[in-house]
């Protein structure tokens, strides 16, 4: 269980990564080169033809993903052969409600259990709609991970009294993305939910670069990278089809600088 | 039906959306039911919709043809008769006056055929609010003198070219925008879909046309009508036509979009051939694989050509209340051509659909029978589609 495996230093690394972008394959020699960079909790995104919460870098990567038919139960499978490989952190599935709501309950904890899956995020389920899926989480062994934005005000108390594994701040307004510039107002909102929070605190949506770790770690427990890293995917393309060492190599030394601030507090 | 406290009508609705929107959603709600309870705001709104789009329209008995089929009388509510040619401006005047009400100067709209972008781009121009429309670039290509509208209105199109590049899309990105811009931003939904308090706020703002109607056909028949019909797509013409006889005994038809055909995999129907899932926010029936993923929908109008269906309607047809039924393009087709030529009505693609099946139910009922039609909009914006397919077919030289 997720609980049992949360890392012990207190600032971690979560990146996000798509399954099946651009091939399954990829998608586990990638987990190894995070969890090898110093990564606490996987992110596994599942693809979906219509990501309301997410941006164009991660729809495009959505896109590749659904055209090597990728879905659900295959990324969750996915998930099972990260471990045979070596991937000991814990994974957290990242999807759409819709997919789940399709697979059903039964189908999608009996795979999440039989793969170690750790817990589970899903952007389009705001705390009102999520208590079916919180309940089931529980009985099954799985974190349901919760996020608060800054439009969220009083309700973060609400949803950090009910959060599990760690509580996920939306950096700013808007869809997953690789910002610039970090809200002017995005410490204060950190500040606000570490005080309600019994669990670590992670921000995420829009971080890119060390500069913008740097600012924002004294303020949390951790931080998600999604976007910056399937960039790096998407620029590697060419290269994962023809030489996946060179592309491998790359990826890791662009994520060793950005999350060098983490390393270094540990 | 008022939504439960979720937004909920049965199990269908909700408020499936990304955390950051919940607070918007919530100051919505309740800026929505304060207007709803005050008269002022009541009393406003009846004046622009009289004084601006021409309300009440027009009940039409359609005498030649009714004389032709032998059936029932046919009678038609002209929202094509509104300004701007549909009924989508009473629901555009609505939620410009409680943009207004809020406080936001800017509007944000989605749009398939442009009726609704040429509707929420008037009312900006009207009550001076900046708009911005977003609208799939395939439609864009086939809404051409809509999109020229918008932009003479003064409003910015933003061109979508994300999976179809229809309906379904631009709302995708007129969402992920409102995300964004959610605190000076007002989201002008223009269908009985969405996240609650859409279906419901949306419902409220056209259920006028049923009041008008039954009223009007009370007057003049002395009884109601036996069927009233309308079309479906996101299905707001559809609520606001049945709501005021959702309690009497009269038969309520909603049609959508069979497109090529049921048996195809090119049609919008989402009720004969979609499952339960969550579109834009609401838990609904709507178009989808095995997995989840949702599929393109097809329809030659691009106003019904939309996965989802407003989650009213999911109930409505679970509970039996209202029954749903398809037609082709081509029977939509032939419906448009016959008022044409008959009654001198040239109605849009989209209300076509409810006329065929009329036409189609009139023949085998009685003289003493009747239907109301819900003719939704006006079909100009639709010529150029039209006059393409017709020649395709050999219809017209």
């Amino acid at each position: 269980m997720y609980g049992n495996r949360l890392p012990n230093h207190s600032k971690m690394f979560i990146p996000f990564i798509m399954a099946g972008d651009p091939t399954p394959q990829f998608t586990i020699d990638l987990a190894l080169l995070l969890q090898e960079a110093g990564a606490s909790v996987i992110e596994l995104g599942v693809p979906y033809s219509d990501p309301l919460a997410d941006g164009p870098i991660i729809q495009r990567s959505s896109q590749r993903a659904l055209r090597g038919n990728m879905n659900l139960e295959n990324a969750i499978n996915l998930a099972g052969q990260m471990r045979k490989k070596g991937v000991k952190i814990p994974i957290i599935l990242f999807t759409y409600f819709n997919p789940v709501l399709q697979l059903g309950y039964e189908r999608f904890f009996a795979l999440t259990d039989k793969n170690e899956v750790d817990g589970l995020l899903v952007p389009d389920l705001p705390f009102e709609e999520s208590e079916i899926v919180r309940q089931r989480c529980q009985q099954n062994g799985l974190k349901y991970i919760s996020l608060v934005a800054p439009t969220s005000n009083e309700r973060i108390k609400l949803i950090a009294n009910n959060a599990e594994g760690f509580l996920y701040c939306v950096s700013s307004l808007g869809v997953t993305g690789i910002r610039k510039e970090l809200s002017p107002k995005v410490q204060q909102f950190l500040q606000d939910a570490m005080k309600e929070s019994n669990i670590p605190v992670a921000v995420g949506f829009g971080i890119s670069s060390a500069e913008q770790i740097k600012e924002l770690l004294p303020h949390c427990n951790g931080i998600v990278i999604g976007s910056a890293i399937i960039e790096l995917v998407e620029k590697q393309l060419s290269n994962i089809s023809t030489n996946n060492d060179v592309a491998l190599h790359f990826i890791q030394k662009q994520v060793q600088s950005m999350i060098a601030p983490i390393i270094l507090e540990r | 039906m008022i939504p439960d406290y979720f937004g909920r009508y049965g199990q269908f609705g909700g408020k499936y959306v990304p955390e950051t929107l919940m607070a918007p959603l919530e100051e919505l709600e309740k800026g929505l039911q304060e207007a709803i309870q005050d008269e002022q705001f009541s009393q406003e709104l009846l004046f622009h919709l009289n004084e601006f789009s021409g309300r009440p329209t027009a009940l039409t008995f359609a005498k030649n043809i009714t004389e032709e089929l032998n059936g029932a009388k046919i009678y038609l509510k002209r929202e094509d008769l509104n300004h701007t040619g549909a009924h989508k401006i009473n629901n555009a005047i609505a939620q410009a006056l409680l943009a207004k009400r809020l406080g936001k100067k800017k509007i944000i709209a989605e749009t398939g055929a442009g009726q609704h972008g040429v509707a929420a781009a008037t009312v900006a121009a009207k009550f001076g609010l900046e708009c911005k429309v977003f609208m799939g670039e395939e439609d864009i290509r086939r809404q051409e003198l809509n999109v020229f509208r918008m932009k003479l209105l003064g409003a910015e199109v933003v061109p979508v070219d994300s999976g179809s590049k229809t309906l379904k899309d631009a709302t995708n990105e007129a969402i992920r925008y409102w995300v964004q811009h959610c605190e000076d931003h007002f989201y002008m939904i223009g269908s009985v879909v969405g996240p609650h308090p859409y279906p419901y706020m949306v419902r409220e703002f056209q259920k006028i046309i049923s009041e008008e109607a039954k009223g009007q056909f009370l007057e003049r028949e002395g009884k109601l009508p036996t069927k009233v019909v309308a079309c479906v797509g996101g299905g707001s013409n559809a609520i606001g036509m049945f709501y005021h006889f959702l309690q009497d005994v009269v038969e309520l038809i909603g049609v959508e979009a069979g497109g090529k055909g049921i048996h195809t995999d090119n049609h919008a129907a989402t009720l004969a051939k979609g499952s339960k899932g969550v579109i834009h926010g609401s838990l609904t029936y709507l178009l989808q694989d095995e997995y989840g993923q949702i599929t393109e929908p097809y329809s030659i109008s691009a106003g019904l050509d939309y996965p989802g269906i407003g989650p009213e309607h999911a109930y409505l047809h679970d509970t039996n209340r209202v029954k749903y039924v398809n037609v082709t393009d081509m029977e939509a087709l032939e419906a448009l051509s016959f008022l044409s030529k008959k009654e001198g009505i040239l109605p849009a693609l989209e209300s076509s659909h409810a006329l065929a099946f009329a036409f189609k139910a009139a023949k085998n009922m009685k003289s003493n029978e009747s239907i109301l039609v819900c003719l939704s909009g006006r079909g100009d914006k639709d010529v150029q589609t039209i006059m393409n397919t017709m020649e395709e077919q050999g219809y017209v030289r």
